[in-house]
């Protein structure tokens, strides 16, 4: 029997009316609000500033200066036996394509009445020095051409570029040889008329990287084609090891203290610095398993091994997810356990998987220090890989290691380009996120 | 009592979870075609004891059980027996509902398949149909086999659950609690679904509700401490119970 | 059961439903009592005093019943639950129909009044009432102690009533044989007679619910029935 408690005489008072309890709690709470609205906008400002500087910096790198020219194809100079056998005409190098090229300058600056101080070979200096040998490629594939006059549209210097970008200013050429005043004034005089002018550079994202003299022609191309060789492996491995020890772990592994080391350690490897990957990597696969360096191949195994850990945790997450009463269900049915994890737990917990997964790949993209310890920078002017055995052993740049030497070199042509490479970067950042945070919306399940 | 046959034969069953003597020392025997109720207060065993029946046990590690349980003669925990051989003979269906997320016809065709009980797709369409039908749910159901199973309201899901454990064609058909989470309407039909599967099986349910185990049972066990108190047939339990203690727990004096 | 029901309000039910039975079974022994003095003092002021308390004990009988069909809705009652409330419903049956004989006594007791007394039948039907009395106050501490060995007494004991209803049967024969002026006096006399033996046998029939009510069974053995004059020819 319960007693009956006396209790002092509760005052009545109207609920239309806020007590000084509740008005202390609601100004505490309204302030709290406040606080974290403040932090996110902080937040939101500090991006937004990044975002600025990185499409401010990054966007001229999508546009590049070209020049128009129609340039004629002497055959005295590109075919002297007149046979066009395609072994001599190899034989011209592209030394010999230069006078090709001052001649169409010298006819073109005739042609729009330009007046100019400069000798035809000054001329050349405004354009690229790929120039001479885009027009020796096009006659080599395209022998039958010689003796025609080509339009063709190349990319001008560097400087030039840096000039029409206001990189560079004619007080700031000063002292360097590769551009001077005469040919600035040719070039506002070509701009004048139309001949040269920036526009949208897709080579920038399809092209390979360029030497030094030319960051003009740099593009990041080859660098993905690197990158997607190293996502291939990594996907291909990290996927099935990752999903199969987690099934082993949170299915069949027996609780003594074994299993708990292995854990503890799957933790700790998610917490490694990504270099100590970079040296076991050349460790380990270079120098004892003489893989070829800088290939997409290594690097995939390396990322394998940095992506493992974060399959394996957001796999077991999954698999916890899935609740016990479907295993029991499936138990009760008469399936074994190996049945009923395949059968029913795996399904279910795939959309939890794939989104891990492609949240470990945007990861793996976007590292670059264990890149660096197995030699995936410098540059690389191949062309692209003819088949995906070379795909994954000849080597290669990575996306995130080529901004990084980009960001190295001296020319400011190459800064820009760093910025630009760095939007790529986001972009498949942002999509593969993007994508995973759709796909776990659609497929997540109310129990 | 008649000459009803014996299915399950438990003798001096002891279940440990880890330190925990969660059984002690329970024989009893459960006779065929005939609904035998266990209930008990919350952890007095009955649970426990429900599923060393058809070995669910064995899946959790700490947990250990002697004695022998045998079913037609056959000790269950012999080296020889396979659970999961065991778990097609002996069906289970538990407190919340459970359909796999898969289609209707998947959820009670998954038992058969994997059993390998089909001959080819018009064998297993006729398990399923029959299944459903026994779960007295295939009306309501016949006209969308593929829909998902979580589809249905909380009674048809249960009902499904309860085709799903028949497919197999069992001999002894294990309920936890299965009406637990359903509202009376519901409760209503699947114990008219219990009553009705008794002609064919041999049903062993456990429960909390006192007026459940009178309503559907003709034998009753009353569990308290992991000891089995009484057994015998409802009516008598519930009019004139031997034990002080079965008699203090069914009138509401114990919890 | 000593123990308490976990929901307290089953427990005030069953005690506010017991306490009405205890107060009929008091009332009934009040009127059995009241009936035999009125009957031997020819007091036809106490008589109707009776007749006019009969309609409490119906009243009673009412509410029991509605209680009880209350209980049994409301609480599922099971095993020593239910015996009870079944035993309740019964005992105030056999209550009321003691209260409506009692009732019956008081109303011949003024016919009887009127007429000449016949010997000392008063005083025999008397001790008659009495016994009855006796065994409906036992029979009632029988149920409030829920023992069945009293009960079991109780039922025994019809017997000594019925035999003194034999006595009483072949007096009022003798009687009438005398005088034929006693008859319709007699005859009265005989239904009061009749009645108390019947209240006996409701008596015992209260006690048989007792032994139910604590063992779970009826008792075994047929009631034995001393009441000979529907059988032999005196």
């Amino acid at each position: 029997m319960t007693d009956a408690i006396q209790r002092p005489e509760k005052k009545k008072s109207s609920l239309l009316q806020l007590d000084a309890r509740t008005r202390t709690r609601n100004a505490g709470e309204k302030r709290f609000k406040a606080y974290g609205m403040i932090a996110i906008a902080f937040g939101l400002f500090m991006l937004s500033i990044l975002v600025f500087n990185i499409v401010t910096r990054g966007a001229g790198a999508y546009q590049q200066t070209f020049v128009a020219l129609e340039v004629e194809l002497l055959a005295g100079k590109l075919d002297k036996k007149g046979n066009r056998d395609l072994d001599d005409i190899k034989k011209v190098s592209t030394f010999g394509y230069t006078p090709l090229l001052s001649n169409a300058l010298e006819a073109k600056v005739i042609e729009l009445g330009i007046e100019t101080d400069l000798k035809a070979k000054k001329m050349v200096g405004i354009l690229s020095k790929s120039a001479a040998a885009q027009v020796r490629d096009y006659v080599l594939n395209n022998p039958n051409k010689i003796g025609e006059t080509i339009g063709f549209e190349f990319l001008a210097s560097s400087r030039v570029d840096g000039y029409l970008k206001r990189r560079v200013s004619r007080d700031s050429i000063g002292n360097d040889k590769n551009i001077s005043s005469a040919q600035l004034d040719l070039v506002d005089a070509l701009k004048a008329e139309g001949c040269l002018a920036k526009r949208f550079n897709m080579s920038f994202i399809t092209g390979s990287d360029a030497s030094d003299a030319r960051p003009e022609a740099a593009g990041m191309g080859t660098s993905m084609i690197g990158s997607f060789f190293m996502m291939l492996v990594v996907l291909v491995l990290a996927l099935p090891i990752g999903v199969a020890a987690s099934i082993y772990l949170e299915e069949f592994a027996p609780k003594n203290w074994i299993t708990d080391i292995i854990e503890v350690n799957i933790s700790n490897l998610a917490a490694v610095p990504s270099i100590v990957f970079g040296i076991l990597g050349l460790a380990v696969f270079i120098n004892y398993m003489h893989l070829p360096n800088s290939a997409p191949l290594v690097g995939g195994l390396v990322l394998t091994l940095m992506t493992l850990p974060t399959i394996i945790i957001s796999t077991r997450a999954s698999l916890k997810a899935v609740p016990p009463s479907i295993r029991d269900a499936a138990l009760g049915v008469g399936a074994s356990k190996m049945q009923s994890v395949l059968h029913h737990v795996l399904p279910l917990a795939a959309p939890g998987i794939l989104t891990g997964t492609i949240i470990g790949l945007a990861q793996a993209l976007g590292e670059t220090a264990p890149l660096l310890l197995i030699g995936m920078v410098g540059f690389i002017a191949s062309n692209p890989p003819d088949s995906i055995a070379a795909g994954l052993l000849s080597p290669n740049s990575a996306m995130p290691a080529q901004i990084y030497e980009w960001a190295k070199r001296a020319d400011p042509a190459f800064y820009e380009r760093a910025w630009g490479g760095i939007i790529i970067l986001l972009v498949f950042l942002v999509t593969m996120n993007t994508i995973a945070v759709i796909l776990r919306r659609r497929f997540e399940r109310r129990w | 009592m008649g000459t009803t046959a014996i299915k399950i034969s438990a003798r001096d069953v002891q279940v440990y979870y880890g330190d925990n003597h969660a059984i002690k020392n329970v024989s009893i025997d459960i006779e065929d075609k005939t609904v035998t109720a266990f209930i008990g207060p919350s952890g007095c065993g009955k649970s426990t004891f429900l599923r060393c029946l058809n070995r669910m046990n064995d899946t959790i590690d700490i947990c250990k059980v002697t004695g022998s349980i045998r079913i037609d003669d056959e000790d269950i925990y012999e080296r020889r027996v396979d659970p999961v051989q065991l778990r097609a003979k002996v069906g289970m269906v538990f407190q919340k509902p459970n359909p796999f997320p898969k289609s209707i016809y998947d959820n009670v065709a998954y038992g058969p398949r994997i059993h390998g009980l089909a001959q080819n797709k018009g064998d297993l369409d006729d398990i399923v149909e029959r299944a459903l039908r026994r779960g007295a749910i295939w009306n309501e159901v016949k006209d969308r086999l593929q829909s998902p199973g979580t589809g249905l309201s909380g009674g048809q899901q249960q009902r499904l659950c309860i085709a799903r454990a028949v497919a197999t064609e069992p001999e002894v058909l294990l309920m936890d609690e299965p009406c637990s989470a359903l509202d009376p309407i519901a409760t209503a039909q699947v114990e008219e679904l219990i009553d009705e599967l008794r002609k064919s099986f041999s049903v062993v349910i456990v429960t909390h509700s006192m007026q459940q185990a009178a309503r559907v049972s003709q034998k009753t066990a009353f569990f308290h401490l992991g000891n089995m108190v009484e057994y015998g047939e409802t009516g008598q339990i519930f009019t004139t119970p031997q034990d002080p203690r079965t008699e203090s727990y069914i009138t509401g004096r114990i919890g | 059961m000593t123990q308490q029901h976990i929901t307290s309000a089953f427990d005030r039910d069953l005690a506010s439903i017991q306490a009405k039975i205890m107060k009929m079974g008091g009332l009934v022994e009040a009127a059995i009592l009241e009936g035999a003095i009125s009957l031997e003092t020819r007091d036809e002021e106490r008589a109707e005093k009776v007749r006019a308390a009969d309609k409490a004990i119906d009243l009673l009988e009412e509410k029991i019943n509605e209680d009880a069909a209350r209980l049994i809705a409301l609480r599922s009652p099971t095993a020593g639950d239910l015996r009870l409330v079944l035993a309740i419903m019964k005992i105030s049956g056999n209550l009321e129909r003691i209260g409506d004989y009692a009732k019956n006594m008081a109303k011949r007791t003024g016919v009887l009044a009127q007429m000449a007394p016949v010997s000392d039948s008063a005083g025999s039907l008397r001790r008659m009432a009495k016994e009855v009395s006796k065994m409906l106050k036992d029979v009632l501490d029988a149920y409030i102690h829920r023992d069945a060995e009293l009960a079991g007494d109780v039922i025994k004991r019809d017997s000594d009533v019925d035999q003194m209803y034999n006595g009483l049967f072949r007096e009022f024969l003798t009687f009438m044989m005398e005088d034929p002026r006693n008859i319709t006096a007699c005859m009265h006399l005989h239904f009061i007679g009749k009645n108390i033996e019947r209240m006996g046998d409701h008596v015992t029939a209260i006690a048989e619910q007792v032994v139910y009510l604590v063992t779970g069974e009826y008792p075994e053995e047929d009631r034995v029935k001393s009441d000979v004059t529907s059988t032999q020819t005196i």
